[in-house]
Protein backbone atom coordinates (compact mmCIF):
# COMPACT_ATOMS: atom_id res chain seq x y z
CA UNK A 1 0.00 0.00 0.00
CA UNK A 2 1.66 3.12 -1.25
CA UNK A 3 2.02 5.92 2.10
CA UNK A 4 1.29 8.81 2.67
CA UNK A 5 4.62 10.25 1.53
CA UNK A 6 4.06 8.33 -2.03
CA UNK A 7 0.64 10.64 -2.71
CA UNK A 8 2.32 13.62 -2.08
CA UNK A 9 5.28 13.17 -4.41
CA UNK A 10 2.36 11.85 -6.94
CA UNK A 11 0.06 15.04 -6.44
CA UNK A 12 3.53 17.04 -6.80
CA UNK A 13 4.51 15.90 -9.76
CA UNK A 14 0.45 15.84 -11.26
CA UNK A 15 1.07 19.39 -10.57
CA UNK A 16 3.84 20.21 -12.33
CA UNK A 17 2.75 18.43 -14.86
CA UNK A 18 -0.19 20.76 -14.87
CA UNK A 19 2.01 23.82 -15.23
CA UNK A 20 3.94 23.14 -18.08
CA UNK A 21 0.84 21.97 -19.92
CA UNK A 22 -1.03 25.27 -19.02
CA UNK A 23 2.00 27.48 -20.06
CA UNK A 24 2.03 25.74 -23.43
CA UNK A 25 -1.48 26.12 -23.73
CA UNK A 26 -0.76 29.90 -23.15
CA UNK A 27 2.05 30.24 -25.80
CA UNK A 28 0.55 28.33 -28.20
CA UNK A 29 -2.15 30.52 -27.82
CA UNK A 30 -0.10 34.08 -28.55
CA UNK A 31 2.10 31.99 -31.06
CA UNK A 32 -1.67 31.09 -32.76
CA UNK A 33 -2.76 35.07 -32.76
CA UNK A 34 0.59 36.19 -34.78
CA UNK A 35 0.08 33.10 -37.37
CA UNK A 36 -2.93 34.19 -37.90
CA UNK A 37 -2.11 37.71 -38.12
CA UNK A 38 0.53 37.19 -40.34
CA UNK A 39 -1.88 34.91 -42.61
CA UNK A 40 -4.27 37.70 -42.76
CA UNK A 41 -1.19 40.19 -43.74
CA UNK A 42 -0.32 38.00 -46.70
CA UNK A 43 -4.06 37.75 -48.30
CA UNK A 44 -4.07 40.61 -50.20
CA UNK A 45 -0.86 39.86 -52.38
CA UNK A 46 -2.61 36.09 -53.51
CA UNK A 47 -5.97 37.86 -53.78
CA UNK A 48 -3.84 40.28 -56.14
CA UNK A 49 -2.07 37.41 -57.65
CA UNK A 50 -5.17 35.35 -58.73
CA UNK A 51 -7.30 38.22 -60.00
CA UNK A 52 -4.17 39.24 -62.45
CA UNK A 53 -3.83 35.42 -63.50
CA UNK A 54 -7.52 34.80 -64.08
CA UNK A 55 -6.84 38.39 -66.36
CA UNK A 56 -3.97 36.86 -68.27
CA UNK A 57 -5.25 33.25 -68.29
CA UNK A 58 -8.61 34.57 -69.88
CA UNK A 59 -6.78 36.64 -72.68
CA UNK A 60 -4.02 33.77 -73.40
CA UNK A 61 -5.07 31.75 -75.83
CA UNK A 62 -4.61 27.60 -74.58
CA UNK A 63 -1.97 25.92 -77.19
CA UNK A 64 0.99 23.18 -76.82
CA UNK A 65 3.00 25.93 -76.55
CA UNK A 66 1.45 27.59 -73.43
CA UNK A 67 3.24 27.31 -70.23
CA UNK A 68 4.10 23.18 -69.21
CA UNK A 69 2.63 24.67 -65.39
CA UNK A 70 -0.87 25.40 -66.73
CA UNK A 71 -1.11 22.25 -69.78
CA UNK A 72 0.75 19.74 -67.95
CA UNK A 73 3.21 17.10 -69.32
CA UNK A 74 0.48 15.38 -71.43
CA UNK A 75 1.24 12.65 -68.95
CA UNK A 76 0.04 11.88 -65.31
CA UNK A 77 2.44 9.25 -64.59
CA UNK A 78 4.51 10.26 -62.11
CA UNK A 79 3.43 12.21 -58.81
CA UNK A 80 5.07 14.24 -56.45
CA UNK A 81 3.31 14.83 -53.23
CA UNK A 82 4.41 17.42 -51.03
CA UNK A 83 3.56 17.18 -47.37
CA UNK A 84 3.17 19.75 -45.09
CA UNK A 85 3.76 18.78 -41.14
CA UNK A 86 5.17 20.84 -38.34
CA UNK A 87 8.72 20.34 -36.72
CA UNK A 88 7.25 19.36 -32.82
CA UNK A 89 4.93 17.02 -31.69
CA UNK A 90 2.85 17.67 -28.72
CA UNK A 91 -0.30 18.47 -31.04
CA UNK A 92 -3.14 16.11 -30.78
CA UNK A 93 -4.08 14.41 -33.99
CA UNK A 94 -2.42 17.19 -35.95
CA UNK A 95 0.03 15.18 -37.87
CA UNK A 96 -1.43 11.66 -37.39
CA UNK A 97 -4.30 12.96 -39.48
CA UNK A 98 -2.22 14.34 -42.14
CA UNK A 99 -0.15 11.51 -42.30
CA UNK A 100 -2.47 8.70 -42.53
CA UNK A 101 -4.16 10.92 -45.47
CA UNK A 102 -0.25 10.58 -47.20
CA UNK A 103 -0.27 7.33 -46.67
CA UNK A 104 -3.77 6.78 -47.77
CA UNK A 105 -3.05 8.84 -51.36
CA UNK A 106 0.05 6.78 -51.73
CA UNK A 107 -1.62 3.95 -51.47
CA UNK A 108 -4.10 4.70 -53.95
CA UNK A 109 -1.53 6.15 -56.54
CA UNK A 110 0.35 3.23 -56.33
CA UNK A 111 -3.00 1.07 -56.57
CA UNK A 112 -3.61 3.05 -60.00
CA UNK A 113 0.00 1.81 -61.28
CA UNK A 114 1.51 5.69 -60.60
CA UNK A 115 4.91 6.46 -59.91
CA UNK A 116 4.73 8.36 -56.02
CA UNK A 117 7.77 10.80 -55.27
CA UNK A 118 7.67 12.59 -51.64
CA UNK A 119 8.91 16.14 -50.37
CA UNK A 120 8.52 16.17 -47.06
CA UNK A 121 8.22 19.59 -44.72
CA UNK A 122 8.21 19.49 -41.25
CA UNK A 123 10.50 16.44 -38.74
CA UNK A 124 7.13 14.80 -37.98
CA UNK A 125 6.85 14.01 -42.08
CA UNK A 126 10.10 12.89 -42.50
CA UNK A 127 10.32 10.48 -39.54
CA UNK A 128 6.83 9.29 -39.57
CA UNK A 129 7.41 7.84 -43.46
CA UNK A 130 10.99 7.45 -43.55
CA UNK A 131 10.02 4.22 -42.65
CA UNK A 132 7.89 2.83 -45.11
CA UNK A 133 8.76 5.00 -48.03
CA UNK A 134 12.35 5.87 -47.62
CA UNK A 135 12.84 5.42 -51.17
CA UNK A 136 10.36 7.84 -52.39
CA UNK A 137 11.46 10.73 -50.17
CA UNK A 138 13.34 13.42 -52.45
CA UNK A 139 14.31 15.91 -49.66
CA UNK A 140 12.98 16.82 -46.87
CA UNK A 141 12.72 20.40 -45.36
CA UNK A 142 12.94 21.09 -41.25
CA UNK A 143 13.18 24.30 -39.50
CA UNK A 144 10.66 25.81 -41.68
CA UNK A 145 9.28 29.13 -39.57
CA UNK A 146 11.54 28.63 -36.76
CA UNK A 147 12.03 32.08 -35.95
CA UNK A 148 8.01 31.75 -35.01
CA UNK A 149 7.37 33.14 -38.58
CA UNK A 150 6.87 31.77 -42.23
CA UNK A 151 9.59 33.66 -44.59
CA UNK A 152 8.38 33.70 -47.99
CA UNK A 153 11.77 32.37 -49.27
CA UNK A 154 11.43 29.77 -47.28
CA UNK A 155 8.17 28.57 -48.87
CA UNK A 156 10.27 29.76 -52.39
CA UNK A 157 12.75 27.73 -51.36
CA UNK A 158 10.59 24.14 -51.52
CA UNK A 159 8.78 25.77 -54.85
CA UNK A 160 12.20 26.02 -56.45
CA UNK A 161 12.77 22.58 -55.50
CA UNK A 162 9.46 21.34 -57.38
CA UNK A 163 10.14 23.22 -60.14
CA UNK A 164 13.66 22.41 -61.06
CA UNK A 165 12.02 18.83 -60.57
CA UNK A 166 9.48 19.77 -62.89
CA UNK A 167 11.48 20.92 -65.78
CA UNK A 168 13.98 18.08 -65.49
CA UNK A 169 11.02 16.05 -66.38
CA UNK A 170 11.25 13.92 -63.70
CA UNK A 171 7.58 14.77 -62.22
CA UNK A 172 4.26 15.21 -64.21
CA UNK A 173 2.00 16.20 -61.29
CA UNK A 174 2.17 17.91 -58.05
CA UNK A 175 0.46 17.90 -55.01
CA UNK A 176 0.52 19.65 -51.63
CA UNK A 177 -0.88 17.75 -48.61
CA UNK A 178 -1.74 19.86 -46.21
CA UNK A 179 -3.84 20.90 -42.80
CA UNK A 180 -6.09 23.48 -43.92
CA UNK A 181 -6.94 25.86 -41.12
CA UNK A 182 -10.74 26.00 -40.85
CA UNK A 183 -10.96 27.45 -37.21
CA UNK A 184 -9.18 27.21 -34.36
CA UNK A 185 -11.02 24.41 -33.58
CA UNK A 186 -10.73 22.27 -37.16
CA UNK A 187 -7.68 21.91 -39.13
CA UNK A 188 -8.71 19.94 -41.71
CA UNK A 189 -5.58 17.60 -43.73
CA UNK A 190 -6.23 18.33 -47.75
CA UNK A 191 -4.51 17.63 -50.77
CA UNK A 192 -4.65 20.50 -53.69
CA UNK A 193 -3.34 19.87 -56.84
CA UNK A 194 -0.83 22.75 -57.90
CA UNK A 195 1.11 21.26 -61.03
CA UNK A 196 -0.80 21.58 -63.80
CA UNK A 197 -2.42 24.70 -62.44
CA UNK A 198 -5.94 24.84 -61.99
CA UNK A 199 -7.71 28.59 -62.09
CA UNK A 200 -9.31 29.08 -58.96
CA UNK A 201 -13.17 29.23 -59.76
CA UNK A 202 -13.87 32.30 -57.29
CA UNK A 203 -10.99 34.29 -58.71
CA UNK A 204 -12.78 34.73 -62.31
CA UNK A 205 -16.42 34.96 -60.52
CA UNK A 206 -14.28 38.18 -58.71
CA UNK A 207 -13.27 39.78 -62.37
CA UNK A 208 -16.27 38.69 -63.95
CA UNK A 209 -17.92 42.30 -63.33
CA UNK A 210 -14.59 44.35 -63.88
CA UNK A 211 -14.30 42.47 -67.51
CA UNK A 212 -17.71 44.23 -68.75
CA UNK A 213 -16.67 47.47 -67.80
CA UNK A 214 -13.20 46.91 -69.45
CA UNK A 215 -14.94 45.19 -72.42
CA UNK A 216 -13.97 48.29 -74.51
CA UNK A 217 -10.36 48.58 -73.28
CA UNK A 218 -9.18 44.92 -73.07
CA UNK A 219 -5.79 44.47 -71.16
CA UNK A 220 -2.50 45.24 -72.59
CA UNK A 221 -0.11 42.77 -71.43
CA UNK A 222 3.69 43.23 -71.77
CA UNK A 223 5.63 40.87 -72.63
CA UNK A 224 2.22 38.68 -74.34
CA UNK A 225 0.29 36.58 -72.90
CA UNK A 226 1.78 33.39 -72.32
CA UNK A 227 5.23 34.88 -71.79
CA UNK A 228 3.79 36.42 -68.77
CA UNK A 229 1.75 33.69 -67.52
CA UNK A 230 5.29 31.70 -67.84
CA UNK A 231 5.93 34.36 -65.32
CA UNK A 232 3.06 34.17 -63.32
CA UNK A 233 2.80 30.06 -63.06
CA UNK A 234 5.73 29.71 -60.78
CA UNK A 235 5.29 32.90 -58.82
CA UNK A 236 1.69 31.67 -57.93
CA UNK A 237 3.22 28.49 -56.99
CA UNK A 238 5.64 30.07 -54.63
CA UNK A 239 2.21 31.87 -52.80
CA UNK A 240 0.24 28.82 -52.46
CA UNK A 241 3.12 26.88 -51.09
CA UNK A 242 3.50 30.04 -48.95
CA UNK A 243 -0.41 29.90 -47.78
CA UNK A 244 -0.23 26.29 -46.99
CA UNK A 245 2.63 27.17 -44.63
CA UNK A 246 0.94 29.84 -43.03
CA UNK A 247 -1.92 27.76 -42.80
CA UNK A 248 -0.02 24.46 -41.25
CA UNK A 249 1.45 27.08 -38.65
CA UNK A 250 -1.26 28.51 -37.39
CA UNK A 251 -2.94 24.84 -37.12
CA UNK A 252 -0.46 23.44 -35.02
CA UNK A 253 -0.87 26.23 -33.06
CA UNK A 254 -3.91 26.17 -32.71
CA UNK A 255 -4.16 21.90 -32.43
CA UNK A 256 -1.40 22.29 -29.46
CA UNK A 257 -3.47 24.66 -28.02
CA UNK A 258 -6.67 22.78 -27.89
CA UNK A 259 -4.49 19.94 -27.00
CA UNK A 260 -3.02 21.39 -23.90
CA UNK A 261 -6.27 22.56 -23.04
CA UNK A 262 -7.13 19.04 -22.57
CA UNK A 263 -4.21 17.69 -21.03
CA UNK A 264 -4.65 21.20 -18.17
CA UNK A 265 -8.25 19.52 -17.64
CA UNK A 266 -7.23 15.99 -17.42
CA UNK A 267 -4.28 17.08 -14.93
CA UNK A 268 -6.75 18.77 -12.56
CA UNK A 269 -8.90 16.13 -12.59
CA UNK A 270 -6.31 14.01 -11.87
CA UNK A 271 -5.07 16.37 -8.94
CA UNK A 272 -8.68 16.26 -7.28
CA UNK A 273 -9.06 12.27 -7.49
CA UNK A 274 -5.53 12.37 -5.58
CA UNK A 275 -6.20 14.35 -3.49
CA UNK A 276 -9.63 12.80 -2.51
CA UNK A 277 -7.86 9.13 -2.04
CA UNK A 278 -4.90 11.22 -0.22
CA UNK A 279 -6.82 12.53 2.52
CA UNK A 280 -8.92 9.40 3.04
CA UNK A 281 -5.45 7.39 3.41
CA UNK A 282 -4.48 10.38 6.15
CA UNK A 283 -7.92 10.30 7.62
CA UNK A 284 -7.54 6.37 8.00
CA UNK A 285 -4.13 6.57 9.32
CA UNK A 286 -5.15 9.13 12.25
CA UNK A 287 -8.18 6.71 12.59
CA UNK A 288 -5.63 4.16 13.26
CA UNK A 289 -3.61 5.59 15.58
CA UNK A 290 -6.62 6.53 17.67
CA UNK A 291 -8.05 3.19 17.75
CA UNK A 292 -4.49 2.18 18.85
CA UNK A 293 -4.18 4.38 22.20
CA UNK A 294 -7.93 3.54 22.91
CA UNK A 295 -7.74 0.12 22.93
CA UNK A 296 -4.20 0.84 24.61
CA UNK A 297 -5.82 2.53 27.17
CA UNK A 298 -9.06 0.01 28.18
CA UNK A 299 -6.37 -2.81 28.60
CA UNK A 300 -4.27 -0.86 31.12
CA UNK B 1 -5.94 71.34 -54.92
CA UNK B 2 -9.52 70.25 -55.80
CA UNK B 3 -8.17 69.14 -59.72
CA UNK B 4 -4.95 67.87 -57.69
CA UNK B 5 -6.98 65.18 -56.23
CA UNK B 6 -8.90 64.10 -58.97
CA UNK B 7 -5.46 63.76 -61.19
CA UNK B 8 -4.62 61.30 -58.61
CA UNK B 9 -5.37 57.66 -58.34
CA UNK B 10 -5.11 54.49 -56.50
CA UNK B 11 -1.91 52.87 -55.30
CA UNK B 12 -0.65 49.38 -53.50
CA UNK B 13 2.88 47.81 -52.84
CA UNK B 14 2.09 44.23 -51.95
CA UNK B 15 4.74 41.93 -50.81
CA UNK B 16 3.90 37.81 -50.25
CA UNK B 17 4.31 38.78 -46.34
CA UNK B 18 2.40 42.23 -46.20
CA UNK B 19 0.66 44.93 -47.31
CA UNK B 20 3.25 47.33 -48.00
CA UNK B 21 2.12 50.74 -49.22
CA UNK B 22 -1.62 51.62 -49.88
CA UNK B 23 -2.26 55.58 -50.89
CA UNK B 24 -3.62 57.69 -53.41
CA UNK B 25 -1.21 59.16 -55.35
CA UNK B 26 -0.15 61.26 -58.23
CA UNK B 27 2.36 59.23 -60.68
CA UNK B 28 4.39 55.88 -60.44
CA UNK B 29 7.18 55.24 -62.28
CA UNK B 30 7.70 51.82 -63.09
CA UNK B 31 10.78 49.55 -64.58
CA UNK B 32 8.52 47.50 -66.84
CA UNK B 33 10.24 44.33 -68.21
CA UNK B 34 10.36 46.22 -71.73
CA UNK B 35 11.30 49.65 -70.44
CA UNK B 36 10.69 51.97 -67.70
CA UNK B 37 6.83 53.50 -68.11
CA UNK B 38 5.37 55.76 -66.13
CA UNK B 39 1.39 55.81 -64.95
CA UNK B 40 -0.64 58.47 -64.04
CA UNK B 41 -4.09 58.19 -63.33
CA UNK B 42 -6.47 56.99 -65.98
CA UNK B 43 -4.26 55.12 -67.63
CA UNK B 44 -4.99 52.57 -70.17
CA UNK B 45 -5.03 49.06 -68.81
CA UNK B 46 -2.53 47.11 -68.13
CA UNK B 47 -0.28 43.70 -67.24
CA UNK B 48 3.48 43.80 -66.79
CA UNK B 49 6.16 41.83 -65.19
CA UNK B 50 8.39 44.33 -63.61
CA UNK B 51 12.42 43.86 -63.34
CA UNK B 52 14.65 44.41 -60.90
CA UNK B 53 14.72 47.76 -60.01
CA UNK B 54 13.68 51.37 -58.56
CA UNK B 55 10.04 52.78 -58.42
CA UNK B 56 9.43 56.14 -58.23
CA UNK B 57 6.15 57.24 -56.33
CA UNK B 58 5.21 61.02 -56.44
CA UNK B 59 2.20 61.30 -54.00
CA UNK B 60 1.26 64.90 -55.74
CA UNK B 61 2.83 66.83 -58.39
CA UNK B 62 5.97 68.52 -57.90
CA UNK B 63 6.92 66.29 -54.61
CA UNK B 64 10.15 64.83 -54.18
CA UNK B 65 9.49 61.04 -55.38
CA UNK B 66 9.67 58.01 -52.66
CA UNK B 67 11.63 55.57 -54.03
CA UNK B 68 11.66 52.34 -53.16
CA UNK B 69 13.55 49.06 -54.39
CA UNK B 70 11.95 45.97 -55.50
CA UNK B 71 13.36 42.68 -56.37
CA UNK B 72 11.11 42.07 -59.42
CA UNK B 73 7.52 41.56 -59.57
CA UNK B 74 3.96 42.27 -61.30
CA UNK B 75 2.32 45.53 -61.98
CA UNK B 76 -1.03 45.02 -62.63
CA UNK B 77 -2.70 48.82 -63.94
CA UNK B 78 -6.21 49.73 -64.56
CA UNK B 79 -7.79 53.55 -64.80
CA UNK B 80 -8.68 54.04 -60.95
CA UNK B 81 -5.55 52.06 -59.63
CA UNK B 82 -2.44 50.09 -59.81
CA UNK B 83 -1.38 47.49 -58.25
CA UNK B 84 2.29 46.27 -57.72
CA UNK B 85 3.31 42.34 -56.69
CA UNK B 86 6.88 43.05 -55.23
CA UNK B 87 8.66 39.61 -54.72
CA UNK B 88 10.76 41.91 -52.43
CA UNK B 89 10.72 45.78 -51.36
CA UNK B 90 13.22 48.33 -49.42
CA UNK B 91 13.32 51.80 -49.26
CA UNK B 92 16.55 53.06 -51.24
CA UNK B 93 16.93 54.86 -48.37
CA UNK B 94 17.68 52.00 -46.18
CA UNK B 95 19.61 49.91 -48.76
CA UNK B 96 23.70 50.02 -47.67
CA UNK B 97 25.88 49.89 -50.67
CA UNK B 98 29.07 48.40 -48.85
CA UNK B 99 27.07 45.36 -47.94
CA UNK B 100 25.52 44.89 -51.66
CA UNK B 101 28.82 44.69 -52.66
CA UNK B 102 30.14 42.56 -50.50
CA UNK B 103 26.62 40.33 -51.38
CA UNK B 104 28.07 40.97 -55.31
CA UNK B 105 31.36 39.45 -54.56
CA UNK B 106 29.70 36.33 -52.35
CA UNK B 107 27.55 35.97 -55.09
CA UNK B 108 30.20 36.28 -57.47
CA UNK B 109 32.57 33.65 -55.86
CA UNK B 110 29.48 31.52 -55.93
CA UNK B 111 29.07 31.34 -59.22
CA UNK B 112 32.27 30.73 -60.11
CA UNK B 113 32.26 27.28 -57.66
CA UNK B 114 28.84 26.54 -58.94
CA UNK B 115 28.80 23.22 -61.41
CA UNK B 116 25.89 22.09 -62.39
CA UNK B 117 23.42 24.50 -64.73
CA UNK B 118 20.71 24.73 -61.69
CA UNK B 119 22.92 26.80 -59.45
CA UNK B 120 24.11 28.56 -62.09
CA UNK B 121 20.77 29.74 -62.79
CA UNK B 122 19.96 30.60 -59.54
CA UNK B 123 23.00 32.48 -58.47
CA UNK B 124 22.64 34.29 -61.78
CA UNK B 125 19.45 35.38 -61.21
CA UNK B 126 19.97 36.38 -57.42
CA UNK B 127 23.38 38.52 -58.89
CA UNK B 128 20.68 40.03 -61.33
CA UNK B 129 18.90 41.75 -58.61
CA UNK B 130 22.08 42.66 -56.51
CA UNK B 131 23.38 44.14 -59.49
CA UNK B 132 20.04 46.14 -59.79
CA UNK B 133 19.88 47.28 -56.08
CA UNK B 134 23.28 48.73 -56.33
CA UNK B 135 22.60 50.62 -59.55
CA UNK B 136 19.69 51.67 -57.33
CA UNK B 137 21.69 53.25 -54.34
CA UNK B 138 24.72 54.34 -56.90
CA UNK B 139 22.40 55.77 -59.41
CA UNK B 140 25.26 54.28 -61.85
CA UNK B 141 24.64 51.32 -64.51
CA UNK B 142 26.92 49.09 -62.47
CA UNK B 143 29.24 46.89 -64.62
Amino acid sequence: MPSLKDYRDRIASVKSTKKITSAMKMVAASKLKKAQSQAEASQPYARAMGEMLARVAEGAIVTSSSPKLLIGTGSDQTHLLVVVTSDRGLCGGFNGNLIRLARLEIMRLEGEGKTVKLITVGRKARDLLKRAHKDKILHSFTGIGGGSRVNFSEANEITQMVLEQFEAGNIDVVSMIYNNFKSVLTQEPLTQQIIPFKLPENAQVEVSDEKEENLLSPYAFEPEENEILGLLLPRNLGVQMFRALLDSAAGEQAARMTAMDNATRNAGEKIDGLTLVYNRARQAAITKELIEIISGAEAV
Amino acid sequence: MNEQTENNFDFELVSPERKLMSEKVWRVTIPGEEGDFGVLANHSSLVSSVRPGVIEILSAQGDAPTKIFIAGGFADVTAANCTILAEEAMMVDDLDQSEIEKEISDLEEKLNAATDNVEVNRYTTQLSIVKAKLTAVTGVLAA
